[in-house]
């Protein structure tokens, strides 16, 4: 009750401060306005020539005009503008009257008229486009008002007319912003000019100005954004701008092309020069196909990223786009795919050592060769052969967009896809590697496509490797020796680039679980068993042997004969591996032997993962052993956080849930321990000794809250609400340790009133939750609330200690998932005994390389500290350019830190660590609790007591060795 | 000659009978005249080698005849008589290259020099002195730079890919142009980019036409199996030979090579036999802008043809143990380096040769490639070839897709192709004809073909008289012609249309004017005031957009025509319409007379 009731209050007394801070400002505004359009007045009239005015004009338009006083300022600037003989004071005057119209909460209607006015006796064709600019921005800022924009309208296509391009330009925007959409409202204005603003845009169509041209197909673009359905009569207009001089022309015709497609894609319409007739998506496709051969790069990427989303197009003209017909001397040839194909299906694999392999073969027709496809043919082919990257990327862009929808296309483009693993630019490359990745399942990789695409295993870029890893983990092969051949090369690429193992072990165990038949028949050979001999026994912490480890455990989860043809040692490895690997190496059922880590068989319950019972059952137990005697709490929790923790080690998916709990254990022990009764009794001398204890206490629970609060992605609101009881539990002993070794009052003052206003705000945030927290510490808080506001500080922390030590530990909701922050510095290795010598007062620069899981918004939070030998700690923010997002919740940071120091006698090592930051002020509490309950009353908080920033550190600190010399004179 | 292709040359202009293989074309253009290229044959060693320039002109001097000389690239096919022609036959006019070809082109011609002269022991060849005295005369031009030869003749260069500076020009007189293509590439390559012009519409487009009749497949099928076949070789421990021409594709492979090695971090050496070469490679590294846009992009990090892992090559290496990449010169395997080299290691299987080009017959190169595995050296030696042997084709023409495609691009009215074969032409020139309706002429060596173009003559207006028509009527419209009225003035080889009052102005004349008048009878027995109105009514009624008065004196008015009526002497029932116009208004006062004469209506009354 008391509770509710302090919310009224408060509720009450932001609103008064709101309206107050109204008053203030509106009475502000008033004392301003005469004097800023006076002062303009006086301005332009002392101005004696028009560069004076001019000047004057720029002065005022650098400073900011109140909503207010711009209707003021507007009418002395339309004043001058009618005596005013210079045009260039008229323009500067026009764009003028467009930036103060455009202010923020001022209506433009009162200035509407006279802005018409002034274009009627305007001579200067720049001032009349100016005007019209203006007016657009009137109109925009009033497109409720059908009449308003009916009238601009109707001003605008009077001034079509206009012999100048730039006036020309404005009209036509201006009716593509403002025209009007619904047909209803055509109807009721009886306005010629407005009744078919997509015949007047169209008559522009053929202008003498390509600008103008330009002009008009944006415009029509404009009202299709609008909403308006632009007419098919268009398309044939639109064709012919497809074989405009400009580039800028062309451009936007094949985006109004593309635009018609998609609105009329079933629609018929003829081939010229000749009977027949074909959709109109198909033409649309074939003519945009066209120019992706076009003169201009512009216009062929324009037209190669539109081709992506022309999904209706039909199969036919699809797969011509990747046809070429190849002829040598008029003879047919076969070309290189499809030489590739044919070797692979008769049998044979060999590439083509001789001379003449590709000799073209039968003779053709003259007749039948079609140099200029009208249609759609070989436009990828193209496309993907252009020499501007940007036109090969939004090939393959679009490449994989269709091939996404058609499983046929899908096949067909393969070739070329993989050719495209070889462009000369890396950005391509990556981009066509993920493409395939995007459209594996629609695919099966030929044995000589798998070759080259194996071949890139060996490229020195991390991103591209790491990015094959991913295409491996989802391609389906479909032979033997294709899988035998990958697991070779990805051991190739094992050898050369140690670091990628983990990539490499998580891509074999796709790969083995995605074919295990095909697995099968190769494991004697991998592990090179003897149907009479023994083998050695390899070695375990060979790489290599676990890696054909993973890919045969995995094959052999769903081949229940394989584990027949394991020798010995290899189950002796799996147990080995199945615990120090669990994530990769799956449970096998193996004959003769119990399952090794599942005791519980799996068909009984599927669903339960019997460690994640373990987690709830250990927690179970902590929560309902409260009456114990503290003696007992402790031990149980220290049990029970050591599970937990060897539960996160060895279960990589439950790490997130197991640390998350344990950490908010540890507070709880923590808490227990400082609050123990014996140390509160002792003789004041003693203090000293369980003050050091608990203050650390304290601001360990504080550190760790902040962890749990930031470094877990997954957290929900519930979860939100414990950590910051936690917190406010900490805090309160923090008051509690001060107080009992402060002497004096005062400084207890202000530190009780701080530690009830974040009782306060916590009530506020948390009010939804509070019902959920009955004998929590801040339940019994909020009950002694009224009390502790009147009483002494003395009191407030007799009554706080009592109520600590009284209340119970809260149950901590598991959300669904959890995962914590990692981060895991790749380079520098710290190995290094060489160290990095750089002149002292110049930078050296450190290549950083980390890779980061399950960071929320890494560009705005992961920051890299380096700390230098002297203690100096430098904090270095990494551009947002410098993070690339290979999967989902995973992050590569891939930065460069700029170091420099004075001389130094002797290297010595720095440490470099990545740290996560963070702003109470963007807590998730606040971010997904629905507003609607307590926005109001936030708002009026202030800022600063919320705003605590701290930083994280979530990685192993790395040590790099480094060495200032001394600069030469 | 770098880039000996496996099909014949074409000659055209001052070549004489079935002359092949090298390119020299005389352009008459509007009363100037332009030789393109100027190109020597590599098959001959006597005076057959070097176009017959006699054939230009008889007596007269060269430079007499000729406006100037346009070299497209620096090949030899294009540039080799360049020297001959302009220092011992004798021309001094200017000659136009571009930056890099003005640059390289020297050191192709003292290399060929030196090969005649000084190794083959030739005489009556030009000399050192000559090419440099030739280079002097040669003017250098930038991409796109519009270079005034004179008062009327201008030329412009367009980028044309094949090799590090080829271009393709257009050459200009008054309203009257011709693109010359030079060799040009379409599909750009790992050094250069795309050959590309913009829509100049010329009267006639000169297109080499090598592969009139092929349609090539990806180039990166091809660059993949290079590199995984020179890949496999090295890992397995194996020497790789590439015998190369010094310029063109040498340096695409290398950059091919380098980036791979980049790439996949290999270690095995690289090397390239020097010479020529070098300085080559210099000028290749100071010519960045004219390559493709991945070096171009780089270059600020390094430029790619400083090569990290390609290093020069000493004879002493070829006997180096472990696996390494040779490029050595000449690409047919005919003499040199490359031969050395080649007999060192052919016995091992586990090398290989790579020929990235087309092999003369009769050279150890063609042997081999066509499957010989026991080759007769001199002396009688038998060279057993266990190495592997690969052919891989690195061609820089544009195909015929790609010759489409500039057409395309170019718009030209006519089209002529050299550089290529007859038969093979026919084809090219059957589809250019068909697929866009324009004339193709393919003339032989010798022949000249002549072309009428239809120039639109040019005409100066004064701006008032411009203004003043165009205000008449609606909107310009691009599509259709517009009437004007004006005085077409010629005079001292120029046109100009002005307002007849200035033009009456400037000839000191007196305006007289012309009138025209017609009579025309009624049969109507009314008075004539009567008559008078009646036409007056009818007129009005059908000329409502024109100004119809009836004056007090009697007669009407339409516009500046002026009508009167009299009764017929004799009979009083016909009245006599007197017509009278200025020629000005020649067309309303003929249709008024038309009108009249069909009668009134006689409804009117």
């Amino acid at each position: 009750m008391a509770a509710h009731l302090k919310k009224r209050v408060y509720e009450e007394f932001t609103k008064v401060v709101q309206q107050q801070h109204e008053d203030l400002s509106s009475k502000k505004l008033r004392l301003t306005k005469p004097s800023k359009s006076a002062a303009l007045h006086v301005d332009l009239c002392k101005a004696t020539s028009p560069a004076d005015a001019l000047q004057y004009l720029l002065q005022f338009a650098r400073k900011p005009v109140e909503v207010e006083s711009v209707e003021g300022v507007v009418r002395i600037l339309l004043e001058h503008y009618y005596k005013e003989n210079d045009a260039s004071v008229r323009l500067k005057i026009a764009s003028l009257l467009g930036l103060l119209s455009k202010t923020a909460g001022f209506s433009p209607d009162c200035i509407m008229d006279d802005a018409i006015n002034t274009l009627q006796n305007e001579k200067s064709h720049q001032v009349l486009a100016q005007l019209l600019d203006t007016l657009l921005v009137i109109g925009t800022k009033l497109t409720e008002n059908p009449s308003v924009r009916m009238r601009l309208v109707e001003v605008a296509c009077k001034h079509l007319t206009d012999s100048s391009h730039g006036v020309r330009n404005k009209c036509l925007q201006l009716i593509g912003c403002l025209g009007p959409v619904e047909k209803g409202v055509a109807k009721e204005v009886e306005s010629q000019a407005a009744k078919d603003v997509q015949k007047i845009i169209g008559d522009h169509f053929n202008d003498q100005d390509p600008r103008v041209r330009t002009a008009a197909i944006k415009a029509m673009l404009q009202l299709h954004e609008r909403g308006l359905k632009l007419q098919q009569a268009i398309y044939s207009q639109a064709c012919k701008l497809l074989a405009d001089d400009y580039e800028q022309v062309r451009s936007a015709a094949v985006q109004l092309i593309w635009v018609l497609s998609q609105l009329y894609p079933e629609s018929i319409v003829p081939i010229p020069s000749s009977n027949e007739e074909i959709r109109l998506v198909d033409d649309a496709f074939g003519k945009i196909c066209h120019m992706v051969s076009d003169g201009s790069w512009v216009v062929r990427v324009q037209a190669a990223k539109l081709l992506g989303s022309m999904q209706q197009v039909s199969s036919h003209f699809l797969e011509q786009t990747l046809d070429k017909k190849l002829m040598s001397d008029l003879r047919r040839k076969r070309t290189a795919h499809e030489r590739a194909k044919e070797l692979y299906s008769s049998g044979e694999f060999s590439s083509g050592r001789k001379w003449g392999d590709d000799a073209p073969k039968e003779e053709i027709d003259t007749g039948a060769v079609n140099l200029i496809e009208s249609g759609a043919c070989g436009a990828f082919v193209h496309g993907l052969e252009d020499e501007m990257y940007e036109v090969r990327i939004a090939a393959v862009e679009a490449l994989c967009m269709l091939a996404q929808s058609s499983p046929s296309f899908a096949e067909k483009c393969l070739d070329f896809l993989v050719d495209m693993f070889n462009d000369e630019i890396e950005e391509v490359r990556l981009q066509s590697i993920h493409t395939m990745r995007k459209i594996s399942n629609n695919i099966t990789l030929r044995e000589d496509q798998l070759d080259t695409v194996l071949a890139v295993l060996e490229d020195s870029s991390r991103d591209i490797r790491e990015a094959l890893h991913e295409l491996l983990c989802c391609t389906n092969v479909s032979t033997k020796e294709g899988i035998h051949l990958a697991l070779v090369e990805l051991l190739k690429n094992l050898t050369k680039y140690p670091t990628d193992r983990e990539s490499i072990w998580k891509c074999l165990k796709f790969l083995g679980s995605r074919h295990p038949t095909l697995v099968l028949p190769l494991v004697p050979e991998l592990l090179s068993t003897h149907p009479f001999f023994d083998t050695p026994e390899p070695d375990m912490d060979d790489p290599a042997y676990i890696a054909v480890l993973v890919l045969i455990f995995n094959a052999a989860k769903s081949c229940p004969t394989m584990p027949a043809l394991f020798s010995d040692h290899t189950f002796r490895h799996y147990a080995y591996l199945r615990d120090s690997l669990s994530h990769l190496v799956p449970p096998l059922r193996l004959p003769g032997r119990k399952l090794v880590s599942s005791p519980v068989s799996p068909s009984i319950t599927p669903h339960e993962d019997p460690s994640q019972q373990f987690l709830h059952q250990s927690l179970e137990r902590v929560y309902n052993l409260q009456h114990l005697d503290p003696q007992g709490i402790q031990e149980l929790l220290e049990f029970t956080i050591r599970d937990l923790q060897r539960l996160g080690e060895l279960q990589s998916e439950l790490a997130g849930m197991a640390d998350f709990t344990a950490t908010y254990l540890q507070c709880q022990l923590l808490l227990i321990k400082a609050l123990q009764e014996k140390l509160w009794n002792v003789a004041a001398p003693l203090y000293l000794k369980q003050n050091a204890l608990a203050s650390a206490a304290a601001k360990q629970i504080l550190e760790e809250t902040y962890k749990m609060e930031f470094m877990y992605s997954g957290v929900e609101s519930r979860q939100v609400v414990i950590i910051h009881h936690m917190r406010l539990q900490a805090k309160a002993l923090q008051l509690i340790v001060t107080a009992r070794t402060t002497r004096g009052v005062e400084p207890l003052f202000g530190m009780c009133e701080k530690f009830l206003q974040e009782v306060d705000s916590f009530q506020r945030c948390f009010i939804a939750e509070l019902p959920h927290m009955q004998g929590s510490f801040v339940d019994k808080l909020l009950d002694l609330m009224p009390r502790l506001v009147t009483s002494k500080p003395s009191e407030v922390v007799k009554i706080l200690q009592a109520t600590l030590r009284q209340s119970t530990f809260l149950h901590l909701p598991l959300p669904e998932q959890l995962h914590r922050a990692t981060a895991n510095i790749i380079e520098p290795t710290g190995e290094s005994d060489n160290p990095l010598r750089f002149t002292s007062g110049l930078v050296v620069a450190l290549d950083v390389d980390a890779t980061l899981e399950h960071v929320q918004d890494p560009q705005g939070t992961v920051k890299v500290q380096v700390l230098y030998p002297d203690g100096q700690a430098q904090i270095i923010h990494p551009k947002p350019a410098d993070f690339r997002n290979p999967g989902p919740g995973r992050h590569r940071l891939i930065t460069q830190v700029y170091l420099s120091h004075t001389a130094w006698t002797e290297p010595c090592q720095i440490e470099v660590r990545l740290l996560l930051a963070y702003n109470s002020n963007r807590s998730k509490a606040s971010a997904k609790i629905p507003k609607s309950t307590w926005s109001e009353s936030l708002e009026a908080l202030p800022q600063s007591e919320n705003g605590i920033e701290g930083t994280i550190p979530f990685s192993k600190p790395v040590k790099v060795y480094i060495m200032p010399k001394p600069a030469r004179r | 000659f770098p880039e000996m292709s496996y099909l014949s040359f074409f000659c055209l202009g001052p070549g004489a009978g079935q002359d092949v293989g090298r390119s020299c074309i005389l352009v008459s253009i509007a009363g100037k005249n332009v030789m393109l290229d100027c190109g020597m044959h590599m098959g001959y060693n006597d005076d057959r080698r070097f176009p017959d320039f006699s054939y230009i002109t008889q007596n007269g001097r060269l430079t007499d005849f000729l406006d100037c000389v346009i070299i497209s690239h620096f090949h030899l096919d294009h540039c080799g008589a360049l020297p001959y022609f302009s220092e011992m036959v004798g021309y001094d006019g200017p000659i136009y290259m571009t930056h890099p070809t003005k640059a390289i082109c020297p050191i192709l011609l003292e290399d060929y020099r030196k090969i005649t002269v000084d190794k083959k022991g030739e005489t009556n060849f030009f000399t050192s002195q000559m090419i440099k005295d030739c280079m002097k005369k040669v003017v250098a031009v930038h991409l796109h730079q519009t270079v005034q030869v004179d008062e009327e003749l201008e030329i412009k260069a367009y980028y044309a890919g094949h090799v590090l500076g080829a271009a393709m020009f257009q050459i200009k007189v008054g309203c009257e142009s011709v693109v010359y293509t030079g060799d040009y590439n379409m599909t750009p390559d790992r050094h250069l980019g795309a050959a590309w012009i913009d829509k100049c519409r010329p009267d006639l487009l000169i297109s080499e036409s090598t592969y009139a009749t092929t349609i090539r497949d990806s180039k990166r099928c091809r660059e993949r199996d290079f590199l995984k076949k020179v890949h496999e070789t090295v890992e397995r421990g194996g020497k790789v030979l590439i015998p190369v021409f010094a310029l063109g594709r040498a340096q695409e492979l290398c950059i091919l090579l380098e980036t791979f090695w980049e790439r996949m971090n290999l270690k095995a050496p690289i090397y390239f036999s020097t010479g020529l070469t070098e300085k080559a490679n210099h000028y290749y590294k100071l010519f960045i802008t004219w390559t493709n846009q991945k070096i171009r992009k780089t270059f600020v990090q390094r430029n790619m043809f400083e090569f990290k892992h390609i290093k020069a090559f000493d004879r002493a290496f070829a006997d180096n143990p472990g696996p390494m990449v040779v490029f050595a010169t000449p690409g047919m395997l005919h003499a040199g380096q490359s031969l050395q080299i080649f007999r060192k290691w052919a016995g091992n299987e586990k090398n290989m040769v790579i020929m990235p080009g087309y092999c003369v017959q009769g050279t150890v190169g063609h042997k081999i490639l066509s499957g010989q595995r026991k080759l007769e050296m001199e002396g009688r030696q038998i060279l057993e070839v266990k190495m592997q042997v690969e052919y891989m084709s690195f061609s820089a023409h544009a195909d015929a897709k790609g010759i489409m495609q500039l057409i395309r691009q170019a718009e030209p009215r006519n089209v002529l192709l050299v550089h290529g074969e007859a038969k093979k032409m026919e084809f090219l020139k059957q589809k250019i004809e068909q697929e866009f309706h324009v004339n193709c002429y393919m003339p032989a060596n010798g022949e000249t073909t002549t072309i009428f173009t239809n120039p639109s003559i040019p005409v100066d207006i004064s701006l008032g008289l411009l203004k003043r028509e165009t205000a008449i009527g609606l909107l310009p419209d691009v599509k259709k012609p517009k009437l004007m009225h004006g005085t077409l003035i010629m005079k001292d080889n120029s046109f100009r249309l002005v307002s007849p009052e200035q033009a009456l102005k400037e000839l000191g004349l007196a305006e007289h004017q012309l009138r025209f008048t017609c009579r025309v009878h009624i049969q109507d027995p009314r008075k004539e005031h009567e008559t008078v109105l009646r036409v007056y009514n009818h007129l009005k009624g059908i000329l409502k957009d024109y100004s119809v008065q009836h004056l007090p004196d009697g007669s009407i008015t339409v516009e500046s025509i002026l009508i009167q009526a009299t009764a017929h002497s004799e009979d009083q029932g016909t009245k006599v319409l007197l017509v009278s116009w200025t020629y000005q208004d020649e067309e309303l006062g003929s249709y008024l007379t038309s009108l009249l004469k069909k009668g009134l209506p006689q409804s009117t009354s």
